[in-house]
């Protein structure tokens, strides 16, 4: 039997946790069922915030954006990053220093970096024209035009959050045994092989941690897109977070606001289960064939 | 050497070279913005390296006694957020170790998983009906909402890494729980403290999602008091990149410093804030 008298150790943070966190929860999903305007009478009615929301065509249009945004701002930093712990396992001069500064974009301060981007994403007196002029690619528009504006925003968001996917890889790199790579060094394989064959397998529950994080920071992602484009131009990089803003603190309808954010969580929820269903599949596909 | 070595050897560093380069690049960037007029800022081709450094941007953004209100205002926020924190958490973590009690955990998971805005909504009208809005008191309560699970999934992970040998001696002593507590575990898990310590301090200082909608005029904290100077009319390039690499400076020292407990922290938790 566990003693019972750890529990004073527990209960401030109990009370803090019921107050900014479950108290929270229970009272948006209580708001999401009544028509809840600032200044105005609540009512209750029931689930028509959420049927609104399947004939909302901006809300549709954002979880298209969110989803894009998402899947590029997963995979890109998950190929980089592990490019990235694959070096930074070697040994060189500088190594400590250098992952030092490896890790800055991630843990400066979002806004600032987004108001440096957007200086070097504009089109006449930014940097990164010029850096494309240099190799003779044409100027673009970057966030300023709307076909380009996600794969813009997805530039940051991987300068910024490669490094995450490369420490947790990294983690997983000191794990792995030397053996295997003796032993592939015997055989002859080349650098790729050795990453394909005996690297690859051994990080990959690693990844897919890496990946979920990165998953539910990225859906979420909210700093980076309201600080350089608030969702602009027009509506091009409108996320389902960048929406509910609008909804609920520039049109104060809280009511609605509030069945976006439950269904925002239920689809994080979702997304965090079939990533985990995919990888459930992959090990028993990879058992059954004898890998 | 062999020649196969020297080659892979270039490859390393130019791998690294590679790797690196981005951030480098950006944050040197960053500096150079900061550090010039504006005729050099609105120069095409851009210039690298200006002939007159002006300071002034420096100057002029540290002179407003604007900033030094914000300045005052992030430092009371994430100071009280991330003490609040460690005061509540840290015990806590210990509780959670030591009773093995892993289900509640499931509570930090759904913290970590929910879009800070919204707990934004419910709170914004509870701060709203207390009448607390226009102090620093919601913001100083809603980063908690930042704080409180980074200090307790870090705590919890440590405690559970440091030996029952020791408490159960002092409890064979005649230790109450609560002294074994305050003389033989919290010494030991001051490195853990430590990295809890940084992390909240971190994610609250970089939060920008609570400010915009509960900081007034006079409350705002730096992040949002940064993101309200753009104006790009006015084009004024150099005081904004000093503004923002002001306020983000402490975060890039303390990451340069803290290190090794930043990595320890991210890697173990792979907790964010907001």
């Amino acid at each position: 039997m566990r003693p019972p008298s750890y529990w004073p150790f527990v209960v401030p943070a109990l009370v803090v946790v019921l107050a900014i966190i479950i108290f929270p929860w229970v009272f948006t999903i209580w708001m999401s069922l009544n028509e809840w305007k600032v200044g105005s009478p609540t009512t209750f009615v029931g689930i028509s915030n959420y049927l609104r929301l399947t004939s909302d065509p901006r809300f549709i249009e954002a979880v298209g954006h969110t989803m894009v945004y998402t899947a590029l701002s997963v995979l890109l930093p998950l190929v980089l990053g592990t490019f990235a712990a694959v070096v930074f396992h070697q040994k060189f001069a500088g190594r400590g220093f250098l992952r030092g500064v490896f890790i800055m974009p991630m843990m400066a301060t979002p806004v600032a970096i987004a108001l440096v981007w957007t200086m070097m994403f504009h089109p006449q007196l930014g940097v990164l024209n010029y850096l494309l002029s240099l190799v003779g690619i044409p100027a673009q528009l970057w966030v300023f035009h709307p076909a380009t504006v996600i794969p813009s925003l997805v530039l940051v968001e991987t300068w910024q959050w490669t490094p995450l996917v490369m420490l947790i890889v990294l983690g997983g790199l000191a794990a792995i045994p030397t053996e295997p790579y003796e032993s592939a060094q015997i055989d002859g394989a080349n650098l790729w092989q050795v990453f394909r064959f005996i690297t690859l397998p051994l990080i990959m529950p690693f990844l897919f941690i890496a990946g979920m994080i990165r998953m539910i920071d990225a859906v979420k992602s909210f700093d980076i897109i309201f600080a350089i484009t608030q969702g602009g131009p027009g509506s091009a990089s409108e996320t389902i977070n960048i929406y509910l803003y609008s909804v609920a603190f520039t049109y104060y309808d809280l009511g609605y606001g509030s069945a976006i954010a439950v269904v925002f969580f239920l689809l994080i929820i979702l997304l965090a289960a079939v990533m985990l269903y995919a990888r459930q599949r992959m090990v028993w596909t990879e058992i059954a064939s004898g890998a | 050497m062999t020649p196969r070595q020297i080659i892979g050897k270039i490859g390393l560093w130019l791998s690294v070279f590679v790797i690196v380069s981005p951030a480098i690049l950006f944050f040197l960037w960053m500096l150079s913005l900061s550090l010039k007029f504006e005729i050099d800022n609105a120069a095409y081709p851009p210039v690298f390296f200006p002939e007159r450094i002006a300071w002034k941007n420096y100057a002029d953004v540290l002179a407003s006694n604007r900033f030094l209100t914000y300045f005052v205002n992030s430092l009371v926020v994430t100071g009280s957020a991330t003490a609040l924190a460690l005061i509540v958490g840290v015990p806590a973590g210990y509780g959670i170790a030591r009773m093995a009690a892993h289900k509640s955990a499931i509570v930090i998971l759904i913290a970590r998983i929910t879009p800070g805005l919204s707990y934004l909504i419910p709170l914004f009208l509870l701060f709203q009906w207390l009448g607390l809005l226009g102090t620093l008191v919601p913001q100083i309560i809603i980063h908690l909402v930042v704080t409180v699970p980074i200090v307790i999934w870090i705590m919890i992970g440590y405690f559970e890494t440091t030996p029952l040998e020791l408490e159960e001696a002092a409890r064979i002593d005649g230790a109450t729980r609560w002294q074994v507590f305050r003389h033989v575990a919290l010494p030991i898990a001051k490195p853990g403290i430590a990295v809890a310590f940084i992390l909240a301090i971190i994610f609250s200082w970089n939060n920008f999602v609570f400010g915009i909608v509960l900081a007034g005029r006079e409350t705002r904290t730096l992040p949002v008091a940064v993101y309200n100077m753009i104006s790009f009319d006015q084009l004024s390039w150099g005081p904004l990149a000093a503004a923002a690499l002001i306020v983000t400076l402490p975060v890039l020292l303390l990451t340069v410093f803290a290190q090794r407990q930043i990595v320890a922290g991210l890697t173990a938790g792979a907790v964010k804030g907001g």
